[in-house]
């Protein structure tokens, strides 16, 4: 028992390292699609609304194989699956983060940009310093529903053979003849949560200082 | 001194032509009121000066330099722009304070990110400027936790901090209810003795006949008529402003 927690433990740390660097991407290229989507030039704004089409339109679990094999098919060389995993992710929730971040520039009132145009503040600083703080504080829930949402799907990256948290526990389910290892699976994932929300409480209480 | 010179300023949203050829000049200390009924182009042309609005055609200089001209209208390279934003405030109908800075940081930010002075100098001009609109307990408050009126003082602080050549009011008081007008208009009145050169469009036409230098009248996207306040008001020529002054005179 202790050596199956060990196990699961070991691969919660892949799991891990998988949501960390999607939200380490996925956060900023996020932000980029955002720009894109709302840009004044249409062929970006299209090209970009038909890969976000595609992002959400489409299974997590087929992206992750399509950016698994399809390189081989095409190059004959294939990138890791670890790899394969990160960029599939990263793809896929920069799409999703992507119209949260729109969603929440356009809820900031034109007014906002116009006093700190007048005021002189150089573009930058007014998205920066001005507009994204205040974009923040707004987009903090559905954020929040998407992380969440981002641990669990972490159990996808077994589909092309790497080793997290699920597919250790179902090998072990496995090997046991016992279901036990995939509750136990059930209550790290349920762990693991608890801290996003609570993180994700603490930051949108911070925010709070202001209406 | 000419503050503001405008020829001939012409603006169209699609089909409809909002400014359709507008001249009006300003000179150094002069406090301007610009009145007349809504959709008449008085907001569209304090957006044009301030650049938040292109013209289509015209001439607009503003302390000296010219932001537009011809016919159509060519802007000013970048750094001309830049200099032409911070010779012009604007004070908004809605304040457009920050909502996530601290009452002194909406009025020092401009001040040390755009003309680059220090921190100290910042605060100690912040500090002089709340304490002259009555607010300098306000300092370390968010304008969420102001009245109407608080806010709208610190908007109007927020521009004197950068010094500006002439400041322009947006409706100042057209979000505020009566009691709280009175105490703007008291503000900008103190402004015009100490001859801060003001563009202001307003409904109050009282305020506007107290405080103006000189009154201009627009409808239709014209200037139907200019003078002193005495000339607009009790020898009115035309009878398009006589019409429209004549609910307010009731």
């Amino acid at each position: 028992m202790v050596k199956l927690l060990l196990l699961m433990l070991e691969a919660s740390l892949v799991s891990l390292r998988i949501f960390f660097l999607t939200l380490l991407f996925a956060l900023p290229l996020g932000l980029l699609v955002a720009r894109g989507r709302m840009s004044a030039n249409k062929v970006v704004s299209s090209v970009v609304n038909i890969y976000i089409m595609i992002m959400r339109g489409t299974p997590l679990i087929l992206q992750l194989i399509f950016v698994y094999f399809a390189p081989y098919y095409i190059f004959g060389a294939s990138s890791g699956r670890f790899t394969a995993v990160i960029i599939a992710y990263v793809i896929n929730y920069a799409a999703y983060f992507a119209e949260i971040y729109r969603g929440g520039i356009q809820s900031i009132s034109p007014g906002q940009w116009e006093a700190a145009h007048v005021l002189g503040f150089s573009r930058s600083h007014t998205y920066f310093f001005i507009i994204l703080p205040q974009v923040i504080r707004r987009i903090i829930p559905a954020m929040g529903n998407e992380v969440i949402t981002l641990v669990k799907d972490t159990a996808l990256a077994q589909t092309i053979g790497v080793a997290e948290l699920f597919r250790v526990a179902q090998n072990a389910a496995a090997r046991e003849f016992s279901t036990m290892p995939i509750f136990i699976a059930g209550v790290f994932y349920f762990v693991m949560n608890a801290v996003v929300s609570r993180t994700f409480d603490v930051i949108e209480k911070r925010l709070d200082y202001y209406s | 001194m000419e503050v503001l010179r405008i020829e001939q300023v012409r603006k169209s949203f699609g089909e409809l032509e909002v400014l359709k050829g507008i001249s009006v000049s300003q000179n150094s200390g002069e406090v301007l009121s610009v009145i007349g009924p809504s959709g008449s182009g008085k907001s569209t042309l304090l957006r044009c000066i301030t650049n938040l609005e292109k013209i289509d055609s015209g001439l607009i200089q503003i302390a000296g330099r010219t932001l537009a001209e011809g016919n159509p209208a060519t802007y000013a390279p970048a750094a001309t722009l830049q200099e032409i934003r911070l010779s012009i405030g604007l004070v908004f109908q809605n304040f457009n304070l920050f909502p996530h800075f601290s009452v002194l940081r909406n009025i020092t930010e401009a001040q040390v990110h755009v003309l680059k002075r220090s921190k100290e100098e910042a605060r100690e001009r912040s500090y002089a400027l709340l304490k002259k609109m009555g607010l300098e307990e306000k300092a370390k408050s968010y304008p969420c936790q102001l009245s109407g009126g608080q806010q709208q003082r610190v908007s109007i602080a927020r521009s004197l901090a950068l010094s500006p050549a002439l400041l322009c009011f947006d409706e100042p008081t057209s979000a505020l209810d009566p009691e709280l007008t009175g105490d703007i208009l008291s503000v900008i009145k103190e402004l015009a003795q100490e001859h801060m050169t003001m563009l202001v469009v307003t409904h109050e036409m009282s305020f506007a006949r107290d405080i103006s230098d000189r009154v201009i009248f627009m409808d239709e996207g014209k200037v139907i008529e200019q003078g002193t306040p005495e000339e607009l008001f009790s020898a009115t020529r035309e009878q398009r402003t006589r019409q429209f002054l004549q609910r307010f005179n009731a």
